[in-house]
């Protein structure tokens, strides 16, 4: 009698819980929205039924027997599968047109858990929160499945005939009206293919188009080594998180900040400048809050202390905090960076180049990145949408992305786009641009077919896949390669054609299946070819200067700041569940954006959270929820880009507002002149964490590097500890002898980036429950990072603290339990039984940490038969009505111990590596076993700074924390 | 109500007031065996009353709301409720609870006044060990309800199973199937065998031969007999002995769920006793609820007179000062413990976001129960009435201010989050309350409600009858 | 008055009294045996299967052990079934064209795999591992049965929790030489108790208790 009451992929419409983002008015609906429908597969027969069976206490279904269950061997079994045992590939994604190193697991040819590439520099093993998300849009059963032209289902081989007719007259004039519009592209295959188009088309043009683009930093990327850095100097710049080398980046940073003993302790000192708070300004050690557009002016006047001959603005706040930074550099050249995000105009990056410069830092800690070169005969978007307003462009062909939905609002590309004569998009999802081509061809998932691609700093991997694509789907290569031949090869025959040149070399064979195994390219170089060379910088929307001078006299002005969503990036994860209940940075926002303001502004305007604003901004006008955060410039207001897509899955529909609506081109960024004004309407937000305030309880402990050398020890006074073994019960009941599991999570180095939460989700099998259900408070990540603010609330002092099980050794939740379902077993695991849980939920009430998961409804009733695929076969997928929570990962635990006592061996440390420790970039999470004291593990627990969350509760968590530490400037102290 | 002789039996000498202002009758003057038996004993005779129609009708409607949120929540589970995470625990732990209070007048005044020789249970203990049984029953739901796996309860039961495994004996939770399960089963004992002779004496009224037949059947062969009247009274007084005990035993166990737990404002020692006194409160504040309008209906007046309410309400009184010390006294060890976790609950639970119900707790739990202070109150049947409702409301709000403002914010700060009741959870208290009231009715109209048989002892015995 | 029941109402009382008794304890009872009974356990009844495969002819009368078809028993969880290719590297020489086999041909041909009952079918949340048990001295036939006397498939054991556990508290009771392992045939010896504490201490068995956590099985 399990009707599934929530689907667990969250779809707004359908399911009882439905209608996301409805506005919510608590004064009319004083109920848990949603729980007064009637499901729409349950007639009122059926409920007589069903409530006869409530009579005779329904559900005696514990008697029913197991349903026949059927076996299906292969008829021709791989020599490489063996049934049951998961294998491993190496290859690559994309992230912003940049190579990220990945190792996917794969059961029976089916991928369920990506992983990053320890051998990949700009991986190192870790992976972003989206490269964990990748595996769920693999499976989604939204995507395009079918080569469509004007809503009909055509055939690939139809688009083929189709794409040969409409270019063999445009071989006349070499292709003057054939354009190809396309995403940051690093494949070398691929541009490489792109250059033969163009040259058999001499006047074809290519455009890239990337709403998140670098273009500010064009000429200026560098790429920093922050191991050498003992200061940092970030200006608006999120090279933490939003950087396609950020996994790199946060490790290196990670390195230099980790302390584990005073002897020998040293971190860096981080200072950040931001308008709206990023993961990489929440770890500085002295952040401040300033508009977007007094980034420039602030740089400026440093740049000037350090002695660039720059034209210093006038009556610049933060002096003391200029004045530390000048100091802190001046005493560490070479041994400093100072870095500037791509929201920032071109004259930072000019100026920022030229303080390393000065500072001796280039060449030491900042090099220029390899210059990728491309083919020529490229122009800028804006040029391209022009011609296409002339109706210049007869073919138009645009991998990727979707132009339509983020192009520049003042570009209006829609009516230009309908001028094309020929529009073909090929993308994974059928989106806004699909709509309007005239055919879309859908594109094969990274996991599905084979191509390369080339990191942030050079290196190239190859891109293999792990999966027959799924549905009819075509890779770009294959696109291509149809335009000059007739009928194209398979991107397999592309790429090795490619890579072997004409006459392969005789040990080519070995270094490709080396180069397969260990996912990075190194012992050849793809095979470069004879394009323009270096890269063309775009016109740069620069901020001309006059304006610049103003922005003082305008300080009191509203800044509109566009930037990238921590969870949808730029609204091509819209449809993906995991990202969209990921709690958004700081906020912990769910399934919605909203535009952040700073509490000044709220408390000027009368703004609460929720409330619905009226955005104006060069003439054009958006509706938007509110969100009020703390360390928010006081005059900057945020959108998030990426929401309020329209053709999209159900997963993405109706989430969120479009913040492209205001986006024009010469503010792609920031811009001034903004207007809001308040409206009657609220929006219902809901987010998983409403109380940011430790309350001076025994859960956060940090302090400055200055503290704990001056008294190591200091993190550990706080709450007075019980003795141990002071328990009632028999202490030798658990002895412990063989293994000992424990954690310690070093918030030290947590950035906070979220990536545990998902990799757990996505190794554990935890459902996504939809925006009623997170609303209510049913959210079911196992881990969580909880944001603590501390400090004033303009500019607070941000802490993050990822949260797992304690695994305590005095459990709170075992005794109570009425069925033993929560239990201990002897390595000290705190074991959650599904298949005993009754669902009295006690033990939740009794956990002070409150880690425990219910699942309240059937939250994974209703998956599709694709996404089934996606859940790991060595976990429990729990059905309604029983208490989940986090394992250790136990599963490979138990996978390591049988590995083991197979070679008849120990458990080596380091062997287990759970799911969140392996996806952290900065290595925050260590495991292992505490009977071993030469393990990792060990040397981080017998740290001073180790401590016991609530420790005076006598739960003796195995999961401990290493305290927080800042390494303050004493002269800022003061006003910090 | 005129007596057929001026037989010495009849009590109409006694003067009806103590100098203390009390009521001193138990017995309204002019009784006589016949008046006695005709009064009660017709009424499962006789066609039911309008009134009785009426209100048995409400009853089985609610009762069938109940039915349905009881069906809609085994399709869809326990989220069509408000509870989350913090707040694991909702309104069904509350109405559990609230109903194992109300249970336990009736055990109190059929046991414990038994063997304190009060002579003022006499018209009423029938009604209140009925009131018992029917609580536990929808007390006993509740748990059910509950669970996330309701299908699976029988697991919470000790037996061999092909898993080999057992209940957890430290969990309070398998305690309370024990305290509740005993409970309700000497209850049920205990008011069966009160109603033997009774139901003979209906017997032997009847006029239809069904009638004779079914009450006959479960009137066990009752003649009457000395010897009948000897064994029954010797099994009576052992059956009060066994369930004397239980009446502090079964809210204490119940008080342990919580006690037990390490939430702040449920890890206190004064929860057994503060537990108990409230739940005989709010059970004798039902009782009263239930005998005032039946004895209006009925005209019962002359039997349970004022004198039993005057009691109760003193009972109520005493039990309801108890109460308020027990808030007393977990506001002043929050505060006396110096630990900021029992601190700040106790400052959420008053001022908090659910501060108001806290108020309002106050005012129908200790406040407007010192209305009791004054005869005239105590005297005045409506006026009683009102206040009892007041201290029944009272006792429900005790046990969400209890579970709820406890849970919502405890140790971890970052998942505090508020509990906002659904319609399903009000849809489930109120309809338990239907089946309580359609037990109720049925046994009003099926079954002699108050005890023919010691009512004659009153009879027999006027001086007891009048006993200041 | 007359009498309302007649005299041997008394005895229907306390037949019926005594009759509630019994019929508690039976109802009781009858539960158990429904549970312990092969209509629930399916202990001995054989399943449909595509092909009347029997393990007695390929066991005992071809002597093909058991690793040949279930090729992955020692290395992973799942013992693993026979691709259609495996059965046909015998039968594309023997029985070529008897009818039995049709379906295994037409797999092969149509490139369709056939489709077995599961005979022994743990519940999804439970994870038994096959590798590890067959190295650490247990034998198939502990769980199996006589596989090699079956000419049809069917289970040996409820497979029961409690029947897990019996040996998971006692391996001693059950463990046998790593070389008798695949030996449908073996007996355990009279000093059975005694040897197989030798080999737990030999394979490294873990006594600590850690077997009979829940953690050993469930996830």
């Amino acid at each position: 009698m399990n009707h599934p009451a929530s689907n667990g992929r969250a779809r707004p419409q359908g399911a009882p819980d439905g209608s996301a983002s409805r506005p919510y008015q608590r004064e009319t609906d004083e109920f848990v929205p949603g729980s007064n429908e009637w499901p729409d597969d349950l007639s009122r027969r059926e409920f007589l039924r069903l409530a006869g069976a409530t009579l005779a206490l329904a559900g005696l279904n514990s008697c029913t027997k197991q349903p026949l269950e059927t076996i299906v061997p292969y008829v021709k079994q791989p020599e490489i599968v063996i049934p049951g045992k998961p294998l491993r590939f190496a290859t690559a994604s994309q992230f912003g047109g940049f190579g990220q190193g990945l190792l996917v697991t794969a059961y029976e040819g089916r991928p369920t858990k990506i992983e990053g590439n320890p051998t990949h520099p700009a991986s190192l093993g870790a992976t972003t929160v989206w490269s964990q998300a990748d595996v769920l849009d693999l499976y989604d059963p939204d995507r395009a499945q079918t080569v469509t032209t004007g809503g009909a289902i055509k055939t690939v081989s139809d688009f083929w005939d189709a794409l040969n007719l409409a270019i063999e007259p445009l071989k006349q004039n070499g292709g003057a009206a054939f354009r190809i519009l396309s995403e940051p592209i690093s494949s070398p295959t691929l541009l490489a293919q792109l250059d033969r188009v163009l040259q058999s088309f001499p006047a074809a043009r290519w455009a890239i188009w990337d709403p998140l683009n670098r273009d500010t930093i064009a000429g200026a990327e560098v790429i920093c080594d922050f191991t050498k850095a003992k200061v940092v100097v970030a200006f608006d710049s999120d090279f933490l998180y939003a950087h396609p080398y950020a996994l790199r980046n946060a490790r290196d940073v990670a390195n230099r900040r980790r302390v584990i003993e005073p002897h020998g302790a040293g971190m860096n000192r981080f200072y950040a400048a931001e308008p709206t708070p990023t993961i990489t300004g929440s770890n500085a050690d002295h952040r401040i809050a300033v508009a977007a557009r007094d980034v420039l002016p602030l740089a400026q006047t440093i740049a000037a202390e350090l002695g660039i001959g720059v034209a210093t603005p006038r009556n610049i706040e933060n002096a003391d905090w200029i004045a530390a930074v000048v100091r802190d550099l001046n005493a560490s050249r070479g041994e400093s960076v100072v870095i500037a995000g791509e929201t920032q105009p071109p004259e930072l990056h000019a100026l920022v180049a030229q303080m390393n410069a000065m500072l001796g830092n280039m060449g030491n800690t900042v090099a220029a990145t390899p210059a990728l070169s491309l083919p020529g005969s490229q122009i800028a978007f804006g040029d391209l949408v022009e011609e296409m307003q002339r109706s210049a462009v007869e073919l138009l062909v645009i991998f990727g992305g979707n132009p339509r939905y983020d192009a520049p609002a003042d570009f209006n590309f829609a009516d230009a786009f309908n001028k094309v004569k020929l529009r073909v998009h090929h993308s994974v999802y059928f989106n806004e641009t699909s709509r309007h081509s005239h055919w879309h061809v859908p594109a094969t998932h990274f996991l599905e077919s084979w191509s390369d691609t080339r990191a942030f700093d050079g290196s190239v991997s190859i891109v293999q896949p792990l999966i027959e694509p799924m549905y009819v789907g075509v890779s770009a290569h294959e696109i291509l390669e149809a335009v000059t031949e007739r009928s194209p090869r398979s991107a397999y025959e592309i790429l090795r054609s490619h890579w072997s040149g004409p006459e392969p070399a005789p040990d080519f064979e070995a270094k490709w299946r080396r180069a397969l195994s260990d996912g990075v390219v190194t012992e050849f170089q793809p095979p470069s070819f004879a394009g323009a060379g270096q890269s063309i910088a775009p016109a740069p929307s620069a901020t001309p200067l006059e304006k610049r001078q103003r922005s003082e006299a305008r300080g009191s002005q509203l800044e509109i700041l566009f930037r990238p969503d921590v969870s949808v990036r730029d609204g091509r994860y819209a449809n993906n569940g995991w990202l969209q209940e990921l709690p958004r940075r700081f906020s912990s926002l769910t399934w919605d954006n909203a535009a952040l303001i700073s509490p000044e502004l709220a408390k000027a305007a009368g703004l609460n959270n929720g409330d619905v604003v009226e955005l104006t901004f060069r003439d054009r006008k958006l509706r938007a929820p509110l969100w009020i955060q703390p360390g928010q410039a006081k005059h900057s207001v945020t959108l998030p880009l990426g929401y309020g897509r329209e053709i999209v899955g159900g997963v993405g529909r109706n989430v969120g507002f479009n913040a492209y609506a205001l986006r024009t081109s010469d503010s792609l960024w920031f811009a001034d002149d903004l207007t809001i004004h308040k409206t009657a309407d609220r929006h219902w937000l809901v987010t998983t964490q409403h109380h940011h305030d430790v309350t001076g309880r025994g859960i956060l402990h940090d302090g400055t590097l200055d503290e704990f050398l001056a008294d190591p020890h200091y993190a550990q006074k706080p709450e007075e500890l019980p003795p141990l073994g002071y328990t009632l019960y028999d202490p030798s009941e658990y002895p412990y002898k063989g293994y000992k599991w424990g954690m310690v999570v070093d918030l030290n180095v947590c950035i906070g980036c979220h990536a545990c939460t998902i990799a757990c989700q996505a190794e554990n099998n935890i459902p996504v429950v939809g925006k009623q259900q997170v609303g209510v408070h049913r959210e079911m990540h196992w881990i969580r990072v909880s944001t603590f603010y501390s400090g004033t609330e303009e500019n607070p002092r941000i802490t993050h603290q990822p949260v797992p099980c304690m695994h305590c050794e005095n459990a709170p939740c075992e005794l109570v339990c009425p069925v033993a379902a929560t239990a201990h077993d002897n390595e000290g695991l705190n074991l959650q039984i599904y298949n005993r849980c009754v669902g009295t939920r006690y033990c939740s009430n009794n956990c002070p940490y409150k880690v425990r998961r219910f699942n309240f409804l059937e939250y994974n009733g209703r998956l599709s038969p694709s996404e089934k695929l996606v859940k790991n076969p060595d976990v429990t997928v729990r059905s309604r009505g029983v208490m989940e929570k986090c394992t250790y990962c136990i599963q490979r635990i138990n996978a390591a111990r049988i590995t083991a006592e197979l070679d008849q061996r120990k458990i080596r440390d380091g062997e287990i590596v759970p799911a969140c420790a392996q996806v952290c970039p900065v290595e925050a999470i260590t495991f292992g076993n505490m009977n071993d004291p030469r393990s990792r593990l060990m040397r981080l627990k017998r740290s001073p700074l180790n401590y016991w969350m609530l420790g005076e509760l006598n739960t003796q968590p195995r999961t401990s924390y290493l305290a927080k530490l800042r390494n303050v400037n004493a002269e800022l102290v003061r006003s910090d | 109500m005129n007596a057929p002789d001026q037989s010495p039996l009849t009590s109409n000498f006694s003067p009806s007031q103590s100098p203390l202002g009390y009521p001193t009758n138990l017995l309204a003057p002019g009784q006589t065996y016949e008046t006695v038996n005709a009064t009660i004993a017709d009424v499962p005779l006789k066609p039911a009353p309008g009134p009785w129609w009426v209100g048995f009708i409400i009853a089985s409607l609610l009762l069938l709301m109940f039915l349905v949120a009881v069906t809609w929540l085994f399709i869809k589970g326990v989220g069509i409720w408000g509870v989350n995470v913090p707040v694991a625990w909702g309104f069904a732990i509350v109405n559990f609870v609230w109903w194992v209070g109300i249970a336990h007048a009736g055990t109190f005044i059929s046991a414990i006044l038994l063997l304190l020789f009060q002579p003022w249970r006499t018209a009423i203990n029938r009604f209140t060990e009925a009131m018992t049984l029917f609580a536990v029953c929808c007390a006993g739901l509740m748990p059910l309800l509950h669970l996330g796996r309701p299908w699976v309860f029988y697991w919470l039961l000790p037996y061999p199973d092909t898993m080999r495994l057992w209940p957890q004996f430290r969990s309070p939770l398998v305690w309370d199937v024990f305290a509740v399960g005993t409970y309700f089963t000497i209850s049920l004992l205990f008011w069966y065998l009160g109603l033997v002779p009774d139901l003979a004496t209906v017997r032997d009224r009847a006029k239809k031969l069904w009638q004779k037949k079914l009450y006959g059947f479960f009137a066990l062969g009752w003649r009457n007999s000395a010897a009948h009247w000897q064994r029954h009274q010797i099994a009576y007084l052992l059956l009060a002995g066994l369930a004397t005990p239980l009446v502090l035993s079964v809210h204490s166990v119940v008080s342990f769920d919580f006690a037990v737990a390490i939430v702040p404002g449920w890890h206190s020692t004064i929860f057994p006793p503060y537990f108990v006194a409230g739940a005989i409160y709010s059970g004798f504040a039902m009782a009263l609820n239930i005998i005032i309008p039946v004895r209006k209906i009925y005209h019962l007046e002359h039997l349970i007179t004022g004198r039993y309410l005057n009691n109760m309400a003193n009972i109520m009184l005493v039990t309801g000062m108890i109460v308020a010390y027990g808030y007393f006294i977990e506001a002043f060890m929050a505060w006396y413990s110096g630990d900021i976790f029992e601190i700040y609950m106790m400052m959420n639970r008053a001022f908090g976001p659910y501060g108001w119900v806290f108020w309002l707790l106050m005012l129908c739990n200790v406040l407007v129960p010192q209305a009791l202070w004054s005869a005239r109150i105590r005297r005045n049947a409506l006026l009683l009435f009102v206040v009892a409702l007041f201290i029944n409301v009272g006792m429900w709000i005790e046990r969400f201010v209890i579970v709820i403002s406890s849970l919502n914010r405890d140790y971890s700060p970052s998942t505090w989050a508020m509990f906002y009741p659904t319609k399903w959870d009000w849809m489930t208290l109120f309809g338990s309350v239907g089946l309580f009231l359609t037990l109720l009715f049925l046994f009003i109209k099926f079954l002699p409600m108050i005890s023919i048989s010691e009512t004659r002892e009153l009879v027999a015995e006027p001086e007891k009858a009048t006993t200041p | 008055m007359a009498q309302l029941f007649p005299k041997s109402a008394n005895v229907h009382a306390r037949v019926i009294i005594v009759s509630i008794v019994v019929l508690a304890c039976g109802a009781g009872w009858a539960t158990s045996m429904i549970y312990w009974s092969p209509y629930t356990t399916e202990v001995d009844v054989p399943l449909q299967q595509p092909i009347p495969f029997s393990h007695k002819h390929h066991v005992t009368d071809d002597g093909i052990d058991c690793r040949y078809c279930h090729t992955s028993v020692e290395k992973s969880s799942f013992a693993g079934i026979p691709s259609t290719e495996t059965c046909m590297t015998c039968h594309s020489q023997l029985w070529t064209d008897a009818p039995i086999l049709a379906s295994v041909r037409e797999s092969l041909a149509t490139g369709r795999p056939l489709k077995w009952t599961r005979v022994n079918d743990l519940p999804d949340y439970v994870y038994f591992n096959h590798s590890v048990h067959v190295s650490k001295g247990i034998g198939c036939s502990e769980c199996h049965g006589r596989i090699d006397q079956m000419p049809l498939t069917h289970k040996a054991q409820t497979l029961y929790m409690r029947w897990c556990l019996d040996c998971h508290e006692a391996p001693q009771k059950y463990i046998r030489p790593r070389d008798k392992v695949f030996d449908a045939a073996w007996q355990s010896p009279p000093n059975q108790l005694q040897q197989g504490k030798e080999l737990i201490r030999e394979y490294h068995v873990d006594t600590s208790g850690r077997l009979t956590n829940c953690s050993a099985c469930h996830r």
